[in-house]
Parts: C-alpha cells; sequence; structure tokens
C-alpha cells in the first residue's frame, strides 16, 4: 500500500519548523482565545472562571444578534453574486472579444485594490447628499431617490453590492482559466449538433467547472467571516446596527471596549460556525473523491 | 562560551546598576499619547518645550487615533515594556491598571503642588485611587456647547439664545423655514452619545446625573428624567439631512461655518475649526450650553505614570507631573488646544468667552463629567450603542427606550 509507506526523514525534518508553527501559532492561540471566553477578563487577560457567562452576555447583545443576522444576509448574497456576476463575466470575455486583456484588467482591478481607499469613493458615491442622488436631482430630476445607504432596512445591500464589485473579478480569472481548459472539441462537437450557445455554457461548460467553481467559493466564503475593512470604510457599522458584522463587533470589544472575554466568546462562536459550516462540505468532497478513486 | 555569557551578564549587572545613576543626569521620558493633529500637536509642544527647558529630555511616541493609541499602550503595558507617560481621560480608565499595580502614584508631586486646593474637589478625586493622585491633568473640554453662526441667528430673526428647550425648537423652526439645515448632524454613536448626555443633563441636573451613572439610579425622577431626554432626542429626528449618518464632526462643524446649517451640537474641539475659517468666539460664531442646562458635560485628559522600576514615579515622570500643572503651561496648553485649565487660579484673560464660561462652571464646580470617566470603556460602548440604535431607529418610542437605558449596566 503505497499510502503507509514512511516519509522519507529529511521531509520530516523539513517539514518540522512548519509543524511546531501551526501547533503554537495556529492551534496554540485558537486555544488560548477560547479559553479566555470562559473568563471574565477585561482589560488584562484574568484567569477567573466564568462559564458561559460571557456567551449568554453576548447573545443577549442586540448588536452582536443584528452582526450575525447581517453576516447571514451579506454572506449569500455576496457569495452567490459574485459568483454567477464572475461565472458571466467570464463566459463574456470567453467569446473571444476585442481588448479581452484590457476587460480583464479592468474587472480585476478592484480587487487588487485595498478596500479602505475604495471604500471612501463607495461612500461618497452613495452619500445622498453628496453622490449620485444629489448629482442626479442636480440634473433636474428632482424626486431621484437612492439613500440606501442610511436607510436602516437597505444599507446592508449596498455593502454587498461593493463586494460583489470587489469579488466578481477575482472569480472571473478563475472561471476563465477553468473556461480555457475546455477542449475545443467539445464545442465544436457541440455547436455541429446545432445546440443554442447559452445552453453550452449551461450544460456543457459549467458543469466541468465545479473545481474553479468551488475554490472561488471557499475563498468568498472565508471573505465574508473575515469581512471587517468593508464594513469600517463605508458605514462604520450604522446606522444604529444596520451593518455590523461579527469582524468589526470583536475588533471592538478588543480594542476600544477592553473587554477581551466578550471578544473571545464572539471570535469562538465565529471558529465554530466556520466549522459547522466547513466540515460537512470537506467530507462530502472527501466521500465524492474516495469513490471516484475506488471507481477507477 | 561559558566566559562569553559571564562577561555579558556581568555587564548587564553593571549597567543596571549604574544605569538609572547615569540617565538621572538627565531626566529623560517617552510620551504616548493620541495628539497629533495641528492644534493638538502644538498643545504637546508647549510641554515638550517646558520639559527640555527644564533639562529632560522628551521622546514622542505618538499616534494618530485615541483608539490606536490606546490599543499600542494596552500591548505595551501588558508586554511589560510600557512608555514614560501616557495620555489618559481622567477616572475609571485609571482605575485597571492602578488595581494591576502598574502605574507609579505621584503624590509627592500633587502634594508639594498642592493640587488638592488649586483643582476642583471632583477633579482630584478622579486623578486619585486609593488616596494617592495618580494622574497629571492636562486639561478639560465641556462637551454640552451648541456652536451657532450669530449672523445666520439674527438673519432669520432669532434675537437671543433659547433658553429653554421649546424656544430652542421655536429657532430651529425658524432655521428652517429660511430654507437652512437647522442642526449639522454628525451621525455617529459617540457624537449622538454626547448629544443624549447634555439633554439628560438639562433635563435631571447635576445631582440627577450623577445618581443615574455612578447609582445606576432608578427612581421615578431618573426614569422620568430619561424619558424625557429621548423624547427630545427624538424629536430633534425631524431638524437633520438625510447625509447625517456616519458624518464627522469636524464636517457637521464646516456646515455651520459655510452657513449651510443653524446649529451643532459639540463639545468645545469644535472651535479649532472656527478658527481655522478666521472667526471669532462670541463676535462671529456663539457657544451657548444646551438649554436649561445648570451645568456643564465635561471630558478631561491627563498623563499617567506607568511603573517603570520599583520605588515609585522616576525623576524624569515627576518632573512631567510638575510641568504639566505648572499654570504658565497650563493656559497655554489650553489656548493651543482649544481647552479649559483644569487649575482654577490660572489667569484667565487669554481664553476666549467660550472657555472663560466653561472655566467659571468648573470652578464653580457645576459639572459632570462624561461616560469616559465615570463608565467602564465596555458601559460607555454600549451607552453609545444605546443611543445610536435608538436616534436611527424611528419607530422606538421613549418609553421603552428608558428600559434599554439600564441594560448598559449590565
Amino acid at each position: 500500500m503505497p499510502s503507509t509507506r514512511r516519509r522519507p526523514i529529511a521531509a520530516t525534518a523539513a517539514l518540522a519548523p512548519t509543524w511546531v508553527v501551526v501547533a503554537v501559532v495556529y492551534v496554540g492561540t485558537m486555544i488560548w482565545s477560547i479559553s479566555m471566553s470562559f473568563t471574565d477578563s477585561t482589560l488584562f487577560p484574568s484567569s477567573n472562571y466564568v462559564g458561559f457567562a460571557q456567551y449568554a452576555k453576548l447573545f443577549t447583545t442586540p448588536k452582536w444578534l443584528a452582526a450575525l443576522r447581517n453576516e447571514v444576509v451579506f454572506g449569500t448574497l455576496y457569495v452567490s453574486g459574485c459568483l454567477v456576476l464572475g461565472f458571466l463575466l467570464a463566459a463574456a470575455l470567453d467569446r473571444r472579444v476585442r481588448f479581452e486583456s484590457v476587460f480583464r484588467t479592468i474587472f480585476l482591478y478592484p480587487y487588487a485594490m485595498s478596500f479602505v481607499v475604495t471604500g471612501l469613493i463607495w461612500q461618497w458615491m452613495l452619500n445622498p447628499t453628496l453622490g449620485i442622488q444629489a448629482n442626479v436631482r442636480a440634473l433636474g430630476w428632482d424626486g431621484f431617490l437612492f439613500n440606501w445607504i442610511v436607510d436602516r432596512d437597505m444599507a446592508i445591500y449596498t455593502i454587498v453590492i461593493a463586494g460583489i464589485w470587489q469579488g466578481a473579478g477575482l472569480v472571473m480569472v478563475m472561471v476563465l482559466a477553468g473556461m480555457r481548459g475546455i477542449s475545443a472539441e467539445q464545442w465544436k462537437a457541440a455547436l455541429i449538433d446545432g445546440i443554442p450557445v447559452w445552453r453550452i455554457y449551461a450544460s456543457i461548460v459549467l458543469p466541468q467547472l465545479r473545481a474553479s467553481l468551488t475554490a472561488a467559493g471557499m475563498i468568498l466564503a472565508m471573505g465574508v467571516i473575515k469581512t471587517y475593512d468593508l464594513v469600517v470604510a463605508m458605514t462604520g457599522g450604522g446606522p444604529g446596527n444596520a451593518t455590523e458584522v461579527p469582524a468589526k463587533f470583536i475588533m471592538d470589544n478588543l480594542f476600544q471596549r477592553q473587554n477581551l472575554g466578550l471578544a473571545a466568546a464572539g471570535a469562538t462562536v465565529l471558529v465554530l460556525t466556520v466549522i459547522v459550516v466547513v466540515v460537512p462540505i470537506r467530507y462530502a468532497l472527501h466521500v465524492r473523491g474516495a469513490r471516484r478513486s475506488a471507481a477507477q | 562560551m561559558k566566559t562569553k555569557t559571564a562577561l555579558f551578564l556581568a555587564g548587564a549587572a553593571v549597567l543596571a546598576t549604574f544605569g538609572p545613576a547615569l540617565a538621572e543626569d538627565k531626566p529623560k521620558i517617552e510620551v504616548l499619547t493620541s495628539w497629533t493633529s495641528g492644534g493638538e500637536a502644538a498643545a504637546l509642544g508647549v510641554l515638550k518645550s517646558e520639559f527640555e527647558k527644564r533639562g529632560g529630555e522628551w521622546k514622542d511616541s505618538s499616534i494618530a487615533g485615541f483608539g490606536a493609541a490606546d490599543a499600542a499602550f494596552q500591548n505595551r503595558i501588558v508586554a511589560g515594556n510600557p512608555p514614560g507617560s501616557h495620555q489618559i481621560v481622567i477616572g475609571l480608565p485609571l482605575v485597571d491598571f492602578a488595581k494591576q499595580g502598574l502605574m507609579s502614584p505621584i503624590d509627592e508631586v500633587a502634594k508639594a503642588g498642592k493640587w488638592d486646593q488649586v483643582l476642583a474637589k471632583s477633579v482630584y478625586d478622579l486623578i486619585s485611587y486609593d488616596g494617592k493622585a495618580y494622574l497629571a491633568p492636562t486639561g478639560a473640554h465641556g462637551e454640552s456647547w451648541v456652536f451657532y453662526r450669530k449672523d445666520i441667528f439674527a438673519k432669520v430673526g432669532i434675537t437671543d439664545e433659547p433658553q429653554t428647550w421649546d424656544d430652542f425648537f421655536v429657532a430651529l423652526d425658524k432655521l428652517k423655514a429660511a430654507g437652512i439645515l437647522p442642526v449639522a448632524w454628525g451621525g455617529q454613536a459617540w457624537q449622538e452619545a454626547k448629544v443624549f448626555n447634555m439633554i439628560l443633563l438639562s433635563q435631571v441636573g447635576i445631582d440627577g446625573f450623577l445618581k443615574i451613572y455612578v447609582d445606576k439610579d432608578k427612581s421615578e425622577a431618573s426614569l422620568k428624567g430619561i424619558e424625557k431626554t429621548l423624547e427630545i432626542l427624538g424629536r430633534l429626528r425631524g431638524y437633520v439631512d438625510e447625509g447625517a449618518p456616519g458624518r464627522n464632526w469636524n464636517d457637521a462643524t464646516a456646515m455651520v461655518i459655510t452657513g449651510k446649517a443653524g446649529v451643532q451640537f459639540m463639545g468645545d474641539w469644535a472651535k479649532g475649526e472656527f478658527t481655522v475659517a478666521g472667526l471669532e468666539a462670541g463676535k462671529d460664531y456663539g457657544c451657548m450650553l444646551a438649554p436649561q442646562s445648570d451645568g456643564m458635560v465635561y471630558v478631561a485628559d491627563s498623563f499617567s505614570f506607568p511603573k517603570l522600576a520599583d520605588g515609585g514615579a522616576t525623576p524624569a515622570q515627576k518632573l512631567l507631573a510638575e510641568v504639566v500643572m505648572d499654570p504658565k503651561v497650563q493656559i497655554d496648553f489650553a489656548l493651543k488646544k482649544g481647552a479649559i485649565p483644569m487649575r482654577s487660579d490660572v489667569d484667565k484673560s487669554s481664553l476666549d468667552v467660550c472657555a472663560q464660561k466653561g472655566l467659571a462652571l468648573m470652578s464653580a464646580g457645576k459639572i459632570v463629567p462624561d461616560q469616559a470617566i465615570i463608565l467602564t470603556p465596555q458601559q460607555a460602548g454600549a451607552l453609545s450603542d444605546f443611543v445610536d440604535e435608538f436616534w436611527s431607529n424611528a419607530s422606538e418610542g421613549s418609553a421603552a427606550g428608558v428600559e434599554a437605558f439600564y441594560g448598559i449596566f449590565k
């Protein structure tokens, strides 16, 4: 059995430092954070065990609950929006348009820039007294209304729009690479059979892009958990709690409110959510992969 | 190898013995503040030049942004490498550090300088922990101010500063009728919390204010006062523009300066913006206390002295404490920063009318501390959340808000 063959000592030795780093830096700090969430730490780490009190407090804090709700709305729309738009952009470029590389650069550019910079521009554009609304009104359309960013019910969608603007280019590049990997023979055969182009994309191309779409989806999902700069640059979590996200809640409690215990509890909840979402997906992929290799 | 180590250790021991002695020749201090903007940096420069004049050596480690500077300080003190002095708000922020024994008291300097006589009693209590003075207060900021341009008020027919909230709303209506945005609102949680506090003070008075925040008092009078506060706050929603959410305080001040908006509720640091625009306090623009207020909400900065060695404050730290509380320095610092001096015995003739009003209130003890002084950072954060949520949720009634208010103490 090749899989049980022992690894050469040199390889083990080369990997050892990485393992130490993983154990100490990643696992170690994670365990430390989780243990902090069971203490009453405020400014300084304390060892006073308080059980689940921080979690009880966390889930009675309106701001945290709002943050979780926003994360779900944002995460769903952001990931699906980026995938759909990225796929459409890739399909458009795949048609061998002129100046393809120019478009590719333009669409990928938002991803390459820091959101702290572009977020400010979004904020100005969306601000009803400075941006799009004010300018359209100045052109003479007095009733024009585009005040989502200051509307409690709509503000989160402005974050989604800006997020998709930023993330779609990345999906486009990954999907385009996948599309270029599909052999020209398949295209020729399908076109000879008289299958419409949209149908080729939906039934022949799309199923073969599973790997790139999964990878893109995974990267986007991790981005959702980390979302912080986007919100800070555009709305600061407001109006009220309308665009608060968990990462911002944790940072605020850690550094401004000197509330280490509560921040650690929030971080732990986030880690658990990630595990709950990722583990079944990983497991399903693993099972399918094993089945496939067994079939071959 | 071994001898090298031994030599190294010996060298370190020698340094450790003579190091402090050498340092005493020229007291050296590293100062960490968040004062980096124009006026702030100039004010810090006053302290620096006086410190150097008295033979000290000054190292500035300031970081822009109060939160960022605080976070940096926390990291350093937890790592055991604190700066010689750190700018901190007086009151509760000190307690956590002092309790852990991480701060050095400067009681000798305070006693020698008779600080208990030149500072208001409530201020002296707030710079002390366990009966000893720990902080050297630099200056105070009044936070109960309403700023307005005198010519704009005259133009729309507001002749006197409104004395009651009802008059105030009449004035706002006049501004509105003249096509001027009545209130330049900075829609950030911390700014809204300050407006909440100034209204609360006008409704419950100085004693009532302290009762609510310090004793978490839930008597009928307090509940009523909070409800009325929320009513007034809610009424203000009708006088702001839709670009308000997220607006910076200085952008709001600019709206008043350019005559686009009528009034702004803000702390006296807003005066700096008026000064830069060439407007003069009392002549071109006015500062009035929020209507019906018999006192002023204030916040005060100070220097804290982290423990660097056993045996109390170092000579450099003591020297800095003396410099900060020097009467001349207090005045120069206040002028540069737009602040109010902490000492009541300074020469106030060079201060502008707003600062003079503020100093008179401070000397008379007609002041209440802001949330940064009397609440823990967790509670102060919860207060901002509460006010921001109430403000942005127009459907929330003031009666329901009263119950939510007491949630901040949990």
